[in-house]
């Protein structure tokens, strides 16, 4: 029975991590493609990683399993928004449908340069 | 008819390595096209992710868990070249900021 969920986990988590590559090729900007790589790479990976789970049965392959989920889950909200924080100052092209710009606007109101500035709070440029 | 587990198990397993590969070939395409740096950058990030699962995969295609340890090493790497890269594309912009100043 766990041979039969664990295949069916694989299938599903791969079938994600192939929507994830199709979203990443045919997106039109790199924000959206970041939406596709991101999410869909994490649950696809995430699924995959609970078919070993599964299919192992003892604890400690499947505690390595489950530490590789969280990491990915700690690190892939990180790196999206290093990633997008750091295309957006670099000046990316948008999207011609986008109509919500909010770092834009708030930018434009604080104009300061804001790797310049000096760090806030923790947060550095 | 009873479908066996450990068959399926191999088949899907066989599937999913082949469905991953070709997901790392789309992803790619985009590394190569990608108009702008950032986009190749993403498309790094993704070709990372799909390698972790290829890894988890081939962990049960081989019946070997030692491949997941390849799989955490190889996720801790991936997350540093993504911080890594994306710290590199903010600084090359602020050079080419001080250089239009002077």
């Amino acid at each position: 029975m766990s041979a039969i969920i664990a295949a069916a986990l694989l299938i599903v988590g791969s079938i994600f991590c192939l929507v994830a590559a199709v979203g990443m090729l045919r997106l039109p900007d790199t924000l959206i493609r970041m939406h596709a790589a991101t999410k869909a790479g994490t649950l696809g990976t995430g699924c995959i990683l609970a078919a070993e789970a599964v299919v192992a049965g003892e604890l400690g392959t499947t505690l390595r399993a489950a530490a590789v989920i969280v990491f990915l889950l700690l690190t892939a909200p990180v790196g999206a928004h290093l990633i997008g924080r750091a295309a957006y100052h670099r000046g990316i092209y948008l999207f011609r449908k986008t109509w919500i710009d909010e770092l834009g606007a708030c930018l434009q109101k604080a104009p300061a340069d804001v790797s310049k500035r000096p760090p806030e709070g923790g947060e550095q440029g | 008819m009873i479908i066996d587990g450990q068959t399926a198990l191999q088949a899907a397993s066989r599937l999913a390595l082949v469905l991953l590969i070709v997901s790392a070939a789309i992803a790619f395409i985009r590394l190569v096209r990608g108009p702008q740096a950032a986009d190749r950058v993403v498309a790094l990030d993704l070709i990372a992710v799909l390698i972790v699962a290829f890894l988890a995969a081939y962990a049960i295609h081989s019946g070997d868990a030692s491949f997941l340890d390849v799989a955490i090493a190889y996720a801790l790497v991936a997350f540093l070249g993504t911080v890594a890269l994306s710290r590199f594309l903010l600084r090359s912009r602020r050079r080419r900021t001080t250089e239009e100043k002077r």
